[in-house]
C-alpha cells in the first residue's frame, strides 16, 4: 500500500525542500519506488535542489487543470533508480490546486509508487494545507530556534485538524520531528535549544537530527540531494532518518559531543 | 580577551534556557486558542461606555495592557481623567 508523506514546517527556510529531496532519494536508494511532489506552486524549487530544473516541461498544475497526462509531467531521476520528481508551476498560484485535483493525482500516483513525498510550501494556509491534505505521515522540519519551534507547534495543530484523515475520522496522521541545522557546539555552550527541549515542547517522536553541515549548501549548489554525498554528516543523518522511517531501530548520531583531545579544545576556545 | 575571560567564556550566556521557557509559555497560549487577546478592543469600548456613565473620559487617556504568563495573566486597565470632572459629576 502506497504511503503519502508530507514534509512540512510552518516556517520558511528551515530545510523542507532539502529534506524532501534527501528523504525521497533515500527511500528510492532503499529500493522503494518513490516520487517527490513539489506543492510550492509559484516558487518552484524542488527541481533545482534535485538538479533536474532543465528537464521540466509539464508540471503538477498542468496535470490537474490542463489535461496533461501524469507520465508527461513526471521526471525520472538519472542518478537514483526508481526515483521520480513531479515539479510544480513557476507561473501559477496556490489557487491552481484543488482538493479534488490533488486527490485524483495522488490516487493515480499511488498505483505506481510505494512512497509519495510531498514538499510543502511555507506558511499554514491554503498551499501548506493542500500539501498535507492527503498525507498518512508528516515530517515536521524544525530548527532549534524559537520561531521555528513555535511555528512547528502551530503546524502540528493543523496536521491534526485539517487533513483528509482528520475530516474523515480516520487514524490521525503520524507526525515525526526532524530537527535540522543542529549545532552541537552551540548546544553544549547553552546557546542553542537541545533536542530534548524541542521534544519536550512539541511532544512528537524524533525521526532524526541533522547536524549543521556546510556540505548541505555545497550540494544544493550542485543540484545534488545531500544524501548522495557520502562524506556529509547531514547526508549520513538523513540516511539514518530514512531507516527509521522504514521502521528500523537506528541510534541517533551527532547529538552527543565526540571525545576530543586538549588540542581540539584549545583551538575551539581560541576561535 | 584576558586570560581569565578565556577560561570563563561559557559563563552567564545560557540563552537556550530562556528560549525554552519563552517557548513553553508561548506554545501553551497558542494551543489554548491564539493567545485570546482578540477581545481586547471590544472590552476597551464596553469598559469605556460604563465608565462614561459616571465620568467624562478622554479616549486617549485609556491604557489597556495584557501580560500573559504560563499559569496567570494580568489585565491592567488604566483610565486617567482630571479630578475636577469627577467632582463635577458627583455634585450634579
Amino acid at each position: 500500500m502506497a504511503k503519502v508523506i508530507v514534509v512540512t514546517s510552518g516556517k520558511g527556510g528551515v530545510g523542507k525542500t532539502t529534506t524532501a529531496a534527501a528523504i525521497g532519494t533515500g527511500l528510492a536508494q532503499r529500493g522503494h519506488r518513490t516520487v517527490v511532489v513539489d506543492f510550492d506552486v509559484g516558487l518552484r524549487n524542488l527541481d533545482l535542489i534535485m538538479g533536474v530544473e532543465r528537464r521540466v516541461v509539464f508540471d503538477f498544475v498542468n496535470v490537474i487543470n490542463d489535461g496533461i497526462r501524469l507520465n508527461q509531467a513526471l521526471i525520472k531521476d538519472k542518478r537514483t533508480e526508481g526515483l521520480y520528481i513531479l515539479p510544480t508551476s513557476q507561473t501559477r498560484d496556490k489557487e491552481a490546486l484543488t482538493r479534488e485535483g490533488v486527490e485524483r493525482v495522488m490516487e493515480e500516483l499511488k498505483q505506481e509508487f510505494d512512497y509519495i513525498v510531498c514538499d510543502s510550501p511555507a506558511g499554514i494556509e491554503k498551499g501548506a494545507q493542500m500539501a498535507l491534505w492527503y498525507a498518512d505521515e508528516a515530517i515536521v522540519v524544525t530548527n532549534p530556534e524559537v520561531a521555528s519551534v513555535r511555528d512547528s507547534d502551530r503546524m502540528l495543530g493543523i496536521v491534526n485538524s485539517k487533513s483528509r484523515r482528520a475530516e474523515l475520522g480516520l487514524e490521525p496522521i503520524r507526525a515525526h520531528l526532524l530537527l535540522t541545522r543542529y549545532d552541537l557546539d552551540r548546544v553544549e555552550r547553552g546557546d542553542m535549544l537541545r533536542l530534548e527541549d524541542v521534544v519536550e515542547i512539541l511532544a512528537i517522536p524524533v525521526l532524526g537530527v541533522i547536524p549543521n553541515d556546510p556540505l548541505v549548501l555545497h550540494c544544493s549548489n550542485l543540484g545534488l540531494p545531500v544524501i548522495l554525498e557520502p562524506k556529509s554528516k547531514a547526508g549520513q543523518a538523513y540516511r539514518d532518518a530514512v531507516a527509521r522511517l522504514l521502521g528500523e531501530d537506528v541510534p541517533l548520531r551527532f547529538t552527543k559531543p565526540e571525545r576530543r583531545g586538549f588540542f581540539d579544545w584549545f583551538m575551539r576556545r581560541s576561535a | 580577551m584576558s586570560l581569565l575571560d578565556f577560561f570563563r567564556r561559557n559563563r552567564g550566556r545560557r540563552s537556550a534556557e530562556t528560549a525554552k521557557q519563552r517557548l513553553q509559555v508561548l506554545v501553551a497560549l497558542d494551543r489554548s486558542g491564539g493567545g485570546g487577546a482578540d477581545f481586547l478592543p471590544l472590552l476597551q469600548k464596553e469598559l469605556l461606555d460604563v465608565i462614561r456613565k459616571y465620568v467624562e473620559v478622554d479616549e486617549r487617556r485609556v491604557k489597556i495592557e495584557l501580560e500573559q504568563g504560563k499559569d496567570l495573566s494580568v489585565l491592567e486597565v488604566n483610565v486617567e481623567f482630571p479630578t475636577a470632572r469627577l467632582r463635577a459629576r458627583a455634585v450634579a
